[in-house]
């Protein structure tokens, strides 16, 4: 531990994250830069959640890292060690435990608290990139609100698809501002980025861009009058918890075209897998 | 019966620069009236200027010297002062050219082509069109080829295309040249009429007619033009 | 829009734009009135294109001031600030480049590339955009079948005539043409010049033409300004200058064009 100074970064550093942070939460949906520092890991592996972790991590908090929804996966598992290592802080895979959950693209099952804040790993921050390659350009267009583009892209969706086939990376409009990328979370997780109780940064490692959601934000997905935005909707329900109504993740089970589908939030599965045991006594 | 167009003293010289500057003066001291319900017919050999007084009055060629007055009913223009507005503006509904060549832009049918001059004038595309069609069978054009560009058309069909375009909207004062220089004795006729109901309907007309009887038959009043030639050696 | 006949919808005072020591346009001033089509004619290098760049707002002046016509007043476009520009740009003008890759959006829909302007003006309903699109592209004779297609699967002619309707989808009181036919077949230029000249006529749209190609300019322009070395040589309407050229560089402008 004395090795490190706490949570790895120096305070310097902190304290320019910090400021883009405070930046970022006084213009909800706005990307802020910042000077993101190398990590000790390569970028694709969350530089810009960790940074932003980083940050914001207090002795008493304590961290529960996701991905995918799993607590259990490499990346997950590698973080959380991170912080264990540099921090000493205590870690947990309990979604209402945590007081900072960083995610790789999947906001847990359990409705999160005010107490709580949800940091984010974002790969590609600027949702206009798709159709304007210049960031130039695409500046211009947030501060001028220029977002007919946007719209391009999902039309393109209709006439090739019939509906709107983004699934995940679904563009949203904050507080009639701004629009943003909520990471590539699944859409199906757009309706709880909306008004949430807890904080919820985002942090782009290899693009130097921080975005944030303070609490109770308004955020809207796009859409069209006549093809209104939709989550996605699973016939069956998890195969372990029997619950449905949740991200369900397809599992193989064989080489016989078996498959299983089965809750992506991991916690929340056994949560509910318990609750049924105690049920069934 | 009134003046309609007043030619004072008009002089047009060109300005040769590509040719070190040589001075061409075609037209000098050129005064003529036409009144409404009146034909004056520019008379004299070929080089005399007939066809560049009409494209000076027509606004096309630019006055070096002298005026044209032009009476549009509420208000006289002098034609040697006014704005390119101004010109536009008597074109759409003062003076009319009918010059001795179509220019159209390709591919556009012939109907359309007669038709959108009296669209132009106000009229709806309804009546502008069913006037085109007769006026163009009354010129023997024949009915299949309206719906083609008149670009592929004989001379004399170009010529009788050009001459239905002026008659669907024809304005207070009219200028030919040559109207009738390419065409057979039946349809000759037939435009020398039509010219001569303008004259009867008060239009005021100033034009070139090659032929003697052509001007006999529209009971033209002549203007020799030799005289407003430059003199030689001058 | 409803337009005051009485005064010019755009006016351009003494403009000036240097690129180094290079005068690309100098003391420039003219009017454009409602419902005309003003042609630029000159050799490449007169500054011709420079000029319709600062009056379309895509270039800024030196000096000089550009006023334009709106709700029966003219406004100084130079004292605009750019999200104001950037609105009229989407909405009351159009700008028809020369190449249609640099207008059109080669990596999207035909229909997509009209439907822009429709939801840049917050349009959000998929089926009247839609058919709008339809709307346009048989507007500028383009199958309706091919909607969903990429620009890139159309020929020159095809894209040029795409561009058009990106531009005139919304219906703009001015448009900017640089040099639209210029790199088009002869007879996909006469296809062309119809269309333009149809929708200048119909839509009772203004319109500022650069082009070097005096045959062109002749048939869809009511007036002509001559350029050469960045400044204005000449003007009148364009039989006028066309007819009775009287700087030395027009007449051997004119002069010089081939007949057929």
């Amino acid at each position: 531990m004395s090795e490190y100074n706490f949570a790895y970064l120096n305070e310097q550093t902190k304290k320019m994250i910090r400021r883009a942070l405070l930046k970022a939460v006084a213009i909800p949906g706005y990307q802020v830069p910042f000077a993101s520092r190398e990590m000790p890991m390569p970028y694709g592996w969350g530089t810009g959640g960790v940074q932003v972790t980083a940050s914001i991590l207090t002795p008493d908090d304590i961290l529960k890292v996701i991905d995918q929804g799993a607590d259990d996966t490499t990346n997950a598992v590698s973080i959380r060690k991170f912080f264990k290592k540099t921090a000493a802080i205590e870690t947990t895979e309990l979604s209402e435990q945590a007081t900072i959950i960083q995610t790789r693209h999947r906001v847990p099952e359990t409705p999160l608290r005010e107490d709580q804040i949800l940091v984010y790993q974002v790969p590609i921050p600027e949702p206009l990139r798709f159709l304007e390659p210049r960031e130039t350009e695409t500046r211009k267009m947030h501060a001028y609100e220029d977002y007919g583009l946007m719209h391009v892209k999902l039309y393109e969706d209709i006439s090739q698809h019939g509906h709107i086939s983004t699934t995940y990376a679904y563009p949203v409009m904050v507080e009639g501002r701004y629009v943003m990328d909520p990471s590539p979370t699944p859409k199906f997780d757009n309706p709880k980025i909306n008004n949430c109780p807890a904080l919820q940064l985002f942090g782009a490692g290899r693009e130097k861009r921080i975005y944030a959601l303070p609490p109770y934000t308004k955020v809207t997905s796009l859409d069209f009058e006549d093809h209104p935005f939709e989550v996605q909707k699973w016939q069956a329900s998890c195969e372990l918890c029997g619950t449905s109504g949740t991200f369900l993740d397809e599992v193989i089970t064989d080489d016989k075209g078996g498959r299983i589908f089965v809750c992506s939030d991991t916690d929340f599965c056994r949560k509910q897998q318990s609750e049924k045991f105690e049920e069934a006594g | 019966m009134q003046e309609r167009l007043k030619i004072k003293n008009l002089s047009k010289n060109f300005v040769l620069h590509t040719q070190n500057g040589a001075i061409l003066n075609i037209l000098n001291n050129v005064s003529l009236e036409v009144r409404d319900g009146e034909i004056v017919a520019l008379c004299g050999p070929s080089g005399v200027g007939k066809s560049s007084l009409l494209k000076a009055v027509f606004g096309t060629y630019r006055i070096s010297q002298g005026d044209l007055v032009i009476n549009c009913g509420a208000k006289e223009i002098h034609l040697a002062k006014a704005s390119p507005a101004e010109i536009i503006e008597l074109r759409k509904h003062t003076i009319g050219y009918v010059s001795q060549f179509l220019r159209v832009i390709p591919r556009v049918p012939t109907i359309e082509i007669v038709a959108n001059a009296a669209i132009e004038a106000g009229a709806s595309s309804q009546q502008a069109t069913e006037k085109a069609v007769a006026l163009l069978e009354q010129l023997r054009i024949p009915k299949k080829l309206h719906t083609l560009s008149p670009l592929t058309f004989s001379g004399g069909e170009q010529q009788r295309v050009n001459i239905a375009r002026a008659m669907s909207a024809p304005r207070p004062i009219m200028l030919f040249d040559e109207p009738t220089a390419s065409l057979d004795p039946e349809n000759k006729t037939t435009v020398l009429t039509m010219i001569a109901g303008l004259k009867k309907s008060g239009t005021a007309i100033l034009g070139i007619f090659h032929d003697r009887n052509d001007r006999e038959f529209l009971n033209a009043r002549e203007v020799e033009m030799e005289k407003y030639k430059e003199p030689e050696n001058a | 829009m409803k337009m005051n006949p009485g005064i010019p919808l755009l006016k351009v005072e003494n403009l000036h734009k240097a690129f180094g020591k290079t005068k690309a346009c100098h003391d420039i001033s003219f009017e454009l009135w409602p419902g005309e089509v003003l042609g630029i004619v000159g050799e490449s290098g007169s500054g011709k294109s420079t000029l319709l760049r600062l009056i379309a707002g895509l270039l800024e002046p030196d000096k000089g001031t550009i006023s334009y016509q709106q709700n029966s007043k003219l406004i100084t476009l130079t004292d605009l600030d750019e999200p104001a520009l950037r609105h009229l740009q989407r909405t009351e003008w159009g700008f028809v480049h020369q190449h249609p890759s640099d207008g059109l959006r080669m990596n999207v829909s035909a229909g997509a590339n009209i439907g822009e302007r429709l939801m840049a003006n917050n349009w959000r309903h998929y089926g009247n955009i839609r058919e709008k699109a339809q709307h346009w592209l048989k507007a500028v004779e383009i199958d309706p079948a091919r909607i969903d297609d990429l620009p890139r699967t159309f020929s020159g002619g095809m894209q040029q005539r795409l561009q058009i309707a990106r531009n005139l989808v919304t219906n703009p009181n001015l448009v900017f043409l640089d040099e639209p036919t210029g790199g088009l077949d002869v007879s996909v230029q006469a296809k062309l010049l119809d269309l333009l000249r149809g929708l200048v006529s119909n839509l009772g749209l203004s319109a500022i033409m650069v082009t070097h190609d005096l045959a062109v300019a002749r048939l869809l322009s009511t007036r002509l300004i001559v350029m050469k070395q960045g400044e204005i040589i000449e003007h009148g309407l364009t039989d006028q200058v066309l007819e009775d050229p009287q700087a030395a560089y027009s007449q051997l402008l004119v002069s010089s064009v081939l007949q057929v």
